[in-house]
Parts: structure tokens; sequence; C-alpha cells
């Protein structure tokens, strides 16, 4: 059975609880074991780094040093910042000897042995290993704009599973499902991240731009792996859609599409859960399938 | 034993941390001087005459000069010494500048320090002994690798002062990058017109062996005596018969190639000439897109050739050329920037779209089309759709100056050809607008700022000072994403086509090639230098000089004004018959050495070889090592290796190094 650590951080029991839940779910049927981390914390997020730069590195190694202690050796983390923060807290143990010498005593280990992964190198492994090899429904005709953000490809010194500047990992995924991934500009422009919040103006300003060019080159449906890419597109498209003949485009995470080629149904997976309906992109390609929407 | 001790103040560089009087008395006191005086500057004519007046009063045997380091005036002062008669080995530096006065602070422990070194010098001249240079003879003919317009530069020069000249030219033509340029900054006079006779002068020149579609294989020997190996590939078509008339290019099937000359930006037949005024003018097959090579069917070729020239079973071949020089010029290679190398710190930018986007051309692509003899005719057309494109982004600085995702260096060119590249495009589309992306714009050298002002002032391109950090199609438009740094304000410009001016990098096997010959190279693949100021075209190996970019990023004057100072170089080696070479090189004691070949294995020059002994009778007794003065450096390092103690650094023996350290220890 394939065993892998689970470090799902607090945007997959929040906001983004529908990329957990249609993870765990392909898990499930995959027969794939997730193992979370026993009272895992905060991973420091932008609040950490902004605050100490110590802090910004023990919060995430505390985790990894949990797993550790669990007997864990791989670990996934499908929020795009968490995986970011965990290998840069990898990273500056090995490359920042103030850093290694001020953690030396909390450490006790060195723990660049685990590897940690995010979700495109996840489904490229199972992938690899044959455990993602079947699919019930073929996406066949459906036009996705796969679109990564900033966190899961930078920095290029860090993380270098693809091309930090014209990725195409999730692209190769996507083409398992038989949906044809659109080429566009805009794949890892910035979102707005947390300006969200403060200033909703620049993220609908950035989101319009990103949603604009994906639709210019007819892409039905956005695969995200990142809850904040995901919040900023979904949610603040509402935003957008008060202006009139706007047409709104769906926001899916990369588990969803995934667990819909694998024959789960939107409501197992939680793509009801978000703000804009994917009702009409489905029906128009599940016609033939029932699939309750 | 009689010896001199002659302290130098250097001015005040050794007298303000050095008590040279002082020192100068003390050295009086060791055993074995005659005379010691102290002396403002030495190295000066007053300061020589000084020590040549002591040598014929005191009738000294040995002389120390304590003074800067040997690298220095060692020269100066044995050429002084031997001048009176003394032989120049007798003569001792004891480095009291570099390695006392420039380093310390406190006067009293500089002058014992100094006092010291003094005394080391001392006893090792008292074990010195007279040594005479060694002679080697010189075959006055040189090997330069590389057919741009450094070698041609290098080779022209040597053969019109009448030695023998072999150029190897990895291509089937000679012309190098140079062939491949439109006009060339800041005359903007044409890049072939001025080309293309140097490089026939070169094939009808009766001194000059032309070596084509060859590389160099192997080197052996040593300054005055290489003896180098030149593989020919086959080209398949027989240079002795072929007349160049043409017709089997014009017949051949397969015309699907890309066309190296012309940056892949249109197709060449499998049997080619690289281009027009290519020399030689003789044909080369593709084997690995000939129908013939691929099925064993076709041979169109051979069937219109009227001269029997088409030798499909010709096969490598290698010729052996001795030569007492050999010049390196082999140019540069242009940063691909479309395919990231795997395995390499390169992190390519795929933010523009290079080899995505056809419109998205790079610096050599551009001055192919910007060329009358390029596939546009000199039009300025754009490869994706073959219309005038009306604005043009030039980005400079596409993996120069970029740690991060390139290189650190500056590939120095770029400034001047993307200037260049800016004004030809305005020059042929009058209602076309030109922006250049620029970090700095470095334009050092005759002619070349006001060039540079020209293009901003009378051509209106307009300069924007800032990186893009991103390209990417909208339209049939290529927006180009940057920030103008000035105004400090984000820049996007909707461009018809964009040219990256990307770095200039060591060609992709000169790595290989120095390991060939034996010179050292950088951590980029570009080719070291001696000294960088006083030395530049010299490599570290004698009678190897580098000529040219594959020495650093050159323009063509700098590589033409390098190939000549190489070739003088050489001509100063073949200026006379014999070459005198130092005589403090590594000996072997034959009788103890027990052939174990350690050195041979240590030995950084390839100086060791194996020599067989033999008794009286002519019966083999053993293999033993042998040092070939003509290759061995003196480094030392054999003597060091050696678990018998059989090698022996002439000048400096172990009696003699002994001998130093003892002066300090029995203090």
């Amino acid at each position: 059975m394939y065993t892998i650590g689970y470090y799902p951080g607090c945007s997959l029991t929040g906001s983004a609880k529908e990329f957990d839940k249609s993870l765990r779910k392909i898990c499930d049927l995959l027969g794939i074991k997730l193992v979370e981390i026993e009272d895992w914390n905060c991973c420091g997020a932008t609040s950490a780094h902004a605050t100490n730069h110590l802090l910004s590195v023990s919060l995430p190694l505390l985790n990894i040093k949990k797993a550790y202690k669990q007997g864990i050796t791989k670990i996934l983390a499908p929020c795009a910042a968490c995986y970011n923060r965990l290998v840069t807290a990898q990273y500056e143990l090995t490359k920042n000897n103030l850093v290694k010498k001020e953690l030396s005593e909390f450490l006790e280990n060195d723990y660049n042995s685990i590897k940690v992964i995010n979700i495109i190198e996840f489904f490229q492994e199972i992938i690899k290993e044959g455990i993602l090899d079947k699919k019930v429904v073929s996406l066949k005709g459906l036009k996705v704009a796969c679109y990564y953000g900033c966190l899961l490809l930078r920095p290029k010194e860090i993380i270098d599973f693809d091309d930090s500047e014209q990725p195409s990992s999730m692209e190769e995924i996507i083409k398992i499902t038989d949906a044809t991934p659109v080429d566009w500009n805009y794949k890892i422009e910035c979102c707005g991240a947390s300006h969200s919040i403060a200033h909703k103006d620049i993220v609908v300003d950035l989101i319009g731009k990103i949603l604009g060019d994906a639709q210019k080159h007819s892409a039905d449906i956005m695969v995200v792996a990142c809850p904040m890419c995901h919040s900023n597109l979904d949610m603040r498209q509402l935003e957008l859609r008060k202006n009139e003949g706007y047409k709104s485009i769906p926001i899916i995470y990369l588990t969803e599409l995934i667990g819909l080629s694998l024959g789960l149904s939107p409501e197992e997976l939680g793509i009801n859960l978000h703000f804009i309906e994917s009702r009409s992109v489905f029906e128009k390609y599940f016609s033939k399938v029932e699939v309750q929407l | 034993m009689k010896i001199g001790v002659f302290v130098c103040h250097c001015g005040e560089n050794i007298g303000k941390t050095v008590d040279c009087p002082r020192a100068a008395q003390e050295s009086a006191k060791i055993p074995g001087v005659v005379i010691s005086v102290d002396n403002k500057y030495t190295c000066s004519d007053p300061g020589q005459n000084m020590i040549k007046n002591a040598i014929k009063e005191y009738n000294l045997d040995g002389v120390v000069v304590a003074s800067c380091s040997p690298h220095m005036h060692e020269k100066t002062f044995r050429k002084a010494v031997a001048s009176v008669g003394m032989n120049p080995y007798m003569c001792e530096i004891a480095n009291i500048r570099e390695q006392c006065s420039w380093v310390h602070d406190d006067v009293e422990e500089a002058t014992k320090k100094a006092i010291d070194l003094i005394r080391i010098a001392v006893e090792k001249v008292k074990r010195n002994f007279a040594l005479t240079p060694i002679k080697v003879p010189v075959t006055k003919r040189a090997l330069v690798i590389g057919g741009g317009i450094s070698g041609i530069q290098s080779a022209l020069d040597i053969a019109n002062a009448g030695y023998e000249v072999v150029l190897v030219e990895k291509e089937p033509s000679i012309g190098g990058h140079m062939s491949q340029l439109s006009e060339t900054f800041p005359t903007l006079d044409c890049s072939q017109c001025i080309l293309t006779p140097r490089m026939v002068e070169v094939y009808q020149h009766p001194k000059i062996k032309l070596l084509t579609y060859s590389e160099v294989e192997k080197v052996e020997g040593f300054i005055g005596n290489f003896k180098v190996t030149i593989k020919k590939k086959p080209r398949y078509v027989d240079e002795t018969k072929c007349t160049g008339c043409g017709l089997c290019t014009q017949k051949c099937p397969i015309k699907k190639a890309p066309n190296e000359f012309e940056q892949g930006m249109i197709k060449r037949t499998a049997i080619y000439v690289p281009f027009p005024q290519a020399v030689p003018n003789i044909p080369v097959i593709d084997n690995t897109v000939c129908t013939y090579f691929r099925t064993g069917k076709c041979q169109m070729c051979v069937k219109v050739c009227g001269k029997e020239a088409i030798d499909f079973n010709q096969k490598e071949r290698f010729v052996v050329e001795e030569v007492g020089a050999i010049i390196v010029a082999t140019g540069y290679s242009l940063y691909k920037i479309d395919k990231k190398p795997k395995d390499s710190p390169i992190k390519g930018y795929g933010e523009y779209g290079y080899g995505i986007y056809p419109d998205v051309i790079d610096g050599l692509q551009f001055e192919r089309l910007a060329s009358a003899s390029g596939p546009t005719a000199g039009e300025i057309k754009r490869p994706s759709d073959k219309k005038e494109p009306k604005k043009v982004v030039f980005i400079q600085c596409v993996g120069s100056r970029d740690e991060s995702k390139g290189f650190s260096y500056c590939s120095k060119i770029c400034c001047m050809y993307t200037a260049k590249h800016a004004m030809l495009y305005k020059h042929k589309v009058h209602d076309g607008e030109a922006y250049v992306f620029y970090m700095d714009i470095r334009s050092g050298g005759k002619m070349y700022e006001e060039f540079v002002r020209r293009a901003i002032e009378e051509d209106d391109v307009k300069y924007i000072r800032g990186r893009v950090s991103r390209i990417y199609e909208d339209g049939g438009k290529y927006i180009v994403k940057g920030e103008d740094t000035i105004a400090g304000i984000p820049v996007e410009i909707d461009a018809d086509m964009v040219v990256l001016a990307t770095a200039i990098v060591a060609q992709n096997d000169s790595k290989k090639l120095a390991q060939t010959i034996g010179i050292p190279y950088d951590k980029y693949g570009f080719l070291n230098e001696v000294h960088p100021k006083l030395r530049p075209v010299e490599s570290s190996t004698a009678g190897v000089y580098l000529a040219g970019a594959c020495q650093a990023p050159r323009d063509i004057p700098e590589s033409v004004a390098m190939a000549s100072a190489a070739a003088s170089k050489a001509l100063v080696l073949f200026g006379s018959d014999m070459l005198e070479r130092e005589p403090t090189i590594a000996k072997v004691n034959e009788s103890t050495c027990a052939g174990c070949f350690y050195c041979q294995k240590v030995c950084a020059y390839n100086a060791i070889e194996k020599k067989e002994i033999k008794d009286r009778n002519g019966n083999f007794v053993k293999y033993v090592a042998y040092v070939n003065p003509g290759l061995c450096q003196g480094c030392g390092t054999c003597n060091a290796t050696c678990p018998s103690k059989s090698v022996e650094l002439i000048g400096y023996t172990d009696e003699q190094i002994f001998a130093e350290i003892n002066a300090l220890a029995t203090l």
C-alpha cells in the first residue's frame, strides 16, 4: 500500500476544505494511505516570515520533526504556501549556518532526509508508479487552463520540479483525464494573494486579467493547486460578475478534476462548495454519464 | 666562499617597515658574507652598478639581494651579475617586500624577519652551483586552431612573415561568426565585404595549409617541438576533383535539413556548401540526413557530378603535423535559451518564450535577417508570417550579468550590436519603432559611445532602462512586459518581433580542446591567459597562444588585435634557431629510481617518460623515469612525490632546501 505523510495545514481545514475532501476521496479510491502528522502546527505562512526569520524556519521544521518522530519519510503538503514554507525551511537548514546553529538544540536531528512534495509531484509520482492509471469518465473536449500561481514554482533555487517561468507539469497530469490543456499566457501571474483582504480592488484587477486571458484562449474551466489562488479566483470573481455581460469561469482544484475523471461525483469532491458554479460546464460534457450536480 | 648582501629600501615600500641599515649590519655577521650594504633603489642603474662593483672589488662568489619578489626582479639582478662574469644562478633573492614589509606593521619584528630571510638566502647561495640554460631546437611552423577572423588574422600574419602555417577549422568553411554578420559596428561596413577577401587570401597563400572540416585530436611535445594529430572528418566529396560547380547541391532531393549558417531559419540540402562565399567552395554531405546514408539509395549527386568527385566511402583520416607554436582561436558560441540544459546551473529564460514563439529570435538570427545574403535578402521580415515588423523590442543582457539565471560576466559586445541592430532596423523600416531594454550601456571603444548616441538621437531608438519580466503572444503581437527603472513604472509594449541579445559563451567543446592541448580554462570554459594584463595572449603552456573570443567575449577589433599579438609571439619564437629554457628542472637519479612512475602520474606537464636501462652487454636491466627537459616546468611535484628520493629539482635540491630550513631552526 502506498503510504505518505500528510500535512493539511490550516487552509485545507477551512476555506479549502474541498481540496482536502477531494484528495482524501481520491486516496481512498486508489488505496493510498494518508498519515496525518499528529498535532501538526501552523506553517507560519506569511505572518511568520514577516515577523521573525528564525520563527519562519522553525515552525515548518517543528512539523517535520513531528513527522520524523512518527516515522514518516515523505510528506505531502497540498497547500502551495505550506509546501513552500516547508521546503524553504529545509533549504535554509542546509544553506544558512546561522539558522543551523540557532536551531541545532531544538532540532536534535537533520530532517533533510524527509522529502516534502506538493500536489503536482504527488500526482506525478502515483502516475509513474501506476497507482493512478484508470479513468472512468473521459473529459475529452474539456478545455482546461492550468494555473500555477507563484508559490508552487518559486524560488527556483529551492523548487526545481518544473521550469519556474514556463511550467508544463500540471498540463502533463491532466492529460490522463483526456481533457485538453489550453496554451495561455497567465499561468504564473500573481493572483494578488492576501491583498484580497485589505486591497480587494487590486486582486479584482489582477484576477480579471488572469481569467480574461484564460477565456480568450477558450478555456472552459481553470484548474488550480493553491488554496490562496483558488479563493481569489473563485470568490473575487463575484465582483467581476457584477459587470454586465461577464461570463464566469469555474475554478476547481486539480484533485477535483482528477476525482471527476475517476468517477467521483461533484458532491463527493466538494465542487458544489465553490462560489462559481460549474453545472453548465459539466452538463455539457457529462450528458452521457449520470452526474448529480 | 665570499658572499655579498644587498638590502634594498624600495623607497618607502620596504624602508618604512624594515630597518634596512640594521638588516645590512646584522647580515654582515653571517659567516661567509664579506660585504653587506643597503641601498634606496637596488634595481636602479646605480643600484645594479653597486652590485657589479662589489663583485669585482671583493671577488664575490655569490650574491643575495634582499628586495621584492623574485617574480619582479630576479631576472634583472641575475642579468646584472652575469654582466660581470658571475653565473646568474649564483644570485638569490630574499623577498623582504611582499613577504615581509607589505604584510607587517611592527618595525622591530619585520626587521628581525627580514634578517632571517636574508640568512636563509645566504645559506642557499652557499650551496648553489653554476647552471647553464637548456637549449632546444625550434620547428618554425605554426598551427592555428579555428578559422574565424582571429585564426585568419594569425595565420596570415605568420604566413606573410614567411613561415608555414597549418590552419585547422572544424566546420566545412572558414569564416566563423564574422561571416554571418550583416554590418559591423561602429562603421556599419559590410562584414562579408571585409572578411571574404581575407578568406580567399588564406586559401591561396602558398605558406598556409588549410584543413577544413578537421579537428585537433592529440597534441604531444613542447614549445618549439609540438606533434599534432588532426582528424579530417569525411566530406564524402573528393577535394582534389571537385570544381565547386554546385550542380550536386541543386539536384539533391533532400531539402529539409536546417541550415546552420542561417541559424535554422531556412532549410538546406543534404549535400551543401554552408554559404555562397564559403572557402573552400567544396560541398560536404551531411550523412545524418542524406538518403544514401539512410537507405542506400538515391546517389543523385553521383549521377550529376561530371568530375566523379562524390565518394561515399571516405573515412576519417588522421594527419600528423609538426609545429613549433600553437595559436588557439576557437571563438565562442551563443547561449541558447530555449532549452534548459539538464544538470546545469543555468536556469534558462522560459519567460521569454524563445523556441516557442517564432518571432522571438536571438542576435545572430537578426544578423541573418538584416544581411543582404540572408534568407530575406536583407529585408527585415519576421520569421512567422514574413511580414515587416513595425515594432521591434531588443533585450540586452539575456544570460549575461545575471547570476541567478545565466552568467555573472558581461558579454561585452551586446550593447554595441544591439545599437547596431536597432539602427539597421530603423534604416530599413522607416516608420518602424525600435525599443531597447538595457541594464547599463557599456560602449567603451573608439567611436563606440558616439555610435550608441547616434542610434538614440538620430535614429530615434527608444532606450528603456530596465529588465523584461515576461513575453507572451496575444493576437499576433508579442506583449513585452518590463520595467522602466528610471521612470519607476511598469511598461508594456505590443511588439511584432523581439530580439534577445543572448550571452556569449565558450564553445561547448572548449574544455575538451583545452585538456587535449594542456592549457587551463576558467569555470565558464573560456581559455585562460597567463597574466590578464601583461601576458594576455599567452597560455601558461609555453608555445601555446590565445586569440579572440575563446579567451573571453571579444569584438572584431579586439579579436584581430589579439590575433596579431599571438602571431607576433609565435614569430618571436621563430626568430631564434635554438630556444633557451630555464635549467631549474627535475633530474632523475637513475641508479636509485625504482621505476614506480608515481612521478609520471603527478606530472602536470606530461614531462616524465619511461627510459630503458641496459647493461654494457645490451641486456635490459630496468625502466627508470626520464624527465623531458623541453617539457619540464620545474614545479617540483615529482620531487615531492618520489618515494625513493630519486628526483631532484636542479637549483632547489634537498640539500639546498634543508640548509634554508636549518638556517631558521638553529637560531
